[in-house]
């Protein structure tokens, strides 16, 4: 029980995908303009996330890995993430028409995110099971959302500030990124301290 | 051999793939309405919301679906709304303008300031300091938010205050969600209307503004058509009864009551 609360203390703060690993910048500098596509685009990445997990890793630990196949892991997962993803929004549009028009427009963008395609690749190479695996995956999301959430906040008080011209729009974007990742180095030595150093 | 294996595993990979998603594609095929495309083909496009349908795709689905009345579409106006009469085989109706309406005339020269204001030059920064620095907490700050989001150039800022021109005006009410003091109304325009040019309803309107509705109720003796309350301190004008004969803004003292004509 503790090596999952740390497994999901680790995924969403310390090593936060966006914020500490520097994955899934697009859609954090894209959609965090407003709280609720924030939120929208969120859901997507932790539903991709999951989904994705939970048919690579038997892909990799039964097809790959017995073969000595490890180095087609990038190929592979990013082949049978896309047709994942295309064939979930198939599914939605027929039978789920309410959250196709919330999720739909966000599915696409992230069917070879790099942040979905990192949690995978990372999971096999962490050598996580396939529970350690799905929680990591579910950390990692929620760490995306946390940060998303957090940036559509900052972003908001950006648009009422007194903010020199040449910084304006991208600039001021990054720079405030880059503090709030800065911030987040504060969580590495807290978990350290609570589960032990791994 | 070391390397058949691998080319094989990725050829049947993306070909299961490829075939799944084609099954896949022609299963949860949706029966695509031609009439919807050609609908969304006539409305402006410009996803505003005025009508109350999640953008014009959400508006033509509806009514194509028969569950939408026609001529809601306020920037597209009455070509729109012929336009989709014809495609759909609905009768053609006379489409009624409307037009958007700032409910203050509070001038800098009209209206006191209650403190000089030098912070960012926007509504939605300058109401956070004590709701804005006019002494009438009702009263247009004249930044021009509005304008800012304004798609159509209706809206300029005369003297500190926004004025909307209903000739360019296409009532999106884009504006009305924009102004952090709520004072934008849509006109219902179906003849010349006359409105209120201020929306402040307490006692002792004339101390801090010369141009603000000061609930004298003359309007209100005026008017033939009793269109017009002044249930607090504030004429309000019925637009539905309203016929826009411009009596009551001759006996206005303030002359905040003015005429509202689409040109």
């Amino acid at each position: 029980m503790k090596a999952i609360v740390a497994v999901l203390f680790t995924a969403v703060l310390t090593e936060n995908f966006v914020l500490a690993k520097f994955l899934g910048i697009c859609p954090f500098l894209g959609v965090s303009k407003k709280l609720d596509t924030a939120l929208g685009m969120s859901v997507a990445v932790i539903f991709v996330m999951l989904l994705s997990t939970l048919v690579t890793w038997p892909i990799n630990a039964y097809l790959l890995e017995p073969n000595g196949l490890d180095y087609l892991q990038t190929i592979i997962f990013i082949l049978v993430i896309a047709t994942l993803v295309q064939l979930v929004e198939f599914t939605l549009k027929r039978y789920l028409p309410p959250l196709y028009r919330a999720l739909g427009i966000y599915l696409p963008l992230i069917t070879t995110n790099c942040a979905v395609l990192g949690v995978v690749v990372l999971n096999v190479d962490r050598g996580y099971g396939f529970g350690d695996a799905m929680v990591n995956t579910l950390g990692a999301g929620l760490g995306f959302m946390l940060a998303m959430v957090m940036f559509a906040g900052v972003r908001k008080r950006l648009e009422s500030a007194d903010i020199p011209d040449f910084l304006k729009g991208l600039p001021i974007s990054l720079i405030s990124a880059s503090l709030v990742s800065l911030s987040f180095l504060g969580f590495s030595g807290m978990a350290e301290g609570m589960f032990g150093a791994h | 051999m070391t390397i058949l294996l691998p080319v094989l595993l990725v050829a049947a990979v993306g070909l299961l793939c490829g075939i799944l998603l084609t099954v896949a594609a022609r299963l949860m095929a949706m029966p695509v309405d031609e009439r919807v495309e050609a609908v969304l083909e006539a409305l402006p496009g410009t996803n505003c919301g005025a009508c109350g349908f999640s953008g014009c795709a959400g508006y033509a689905e509806e009514l194509a679906g028969g569950s939408a009345a026609n001529g809601l579409c306020a920037p597209g106006g009455a070509d729109a709304a012929d336009a989709a009469a014809d495609i759909l085989g609905l009768p053609r109706t006379a489409f009624v303008p409307n037009t958007a309406f700032v409910r203050c005339g509070g001038s800098d020269a009209a209206t006191a300031s209650a403190f000089a204001y030098t912070g960012e030059r926007s509504c939605a920064a300058a109401v956070q300091l004590h709701g804005g620095y006019r002494a009438c907490p009702y009263a247009c700050l004249g930044f021009g938010d509005c304008a800012g989001v304004c798609t159509y150039d209706a809206i300029c800022v005369v003297d500190g205050t926004a004025r909307i021109d209903p000739a360019r005006c296409r009532a999106c009410a884009t504006c009305v969600a924009a102004c952090p003091k709520g004072l934008i109304q849509i006109l219902y325009m179906d003849s010349p209307k006359t409105a209120v040019r201020c929306r402040n309803p307490d006692k002792g309107t004339a101390k801090i503004c010369r141009t603000g509705c000061i609930g004298c109720r003359r309007c209100m003796g005026a008017c033939e058509s009793g269109a017009i309350t002044v249930p607090e301190n504030l004429a309000e004008i019925d637009p539905a009864l309203c016929t826009g004969c411009g009596a009551c803004t001759q006996v206005c003292p303030t002359k905040c009551i003015v005429k509202v004509i689409i040109t």
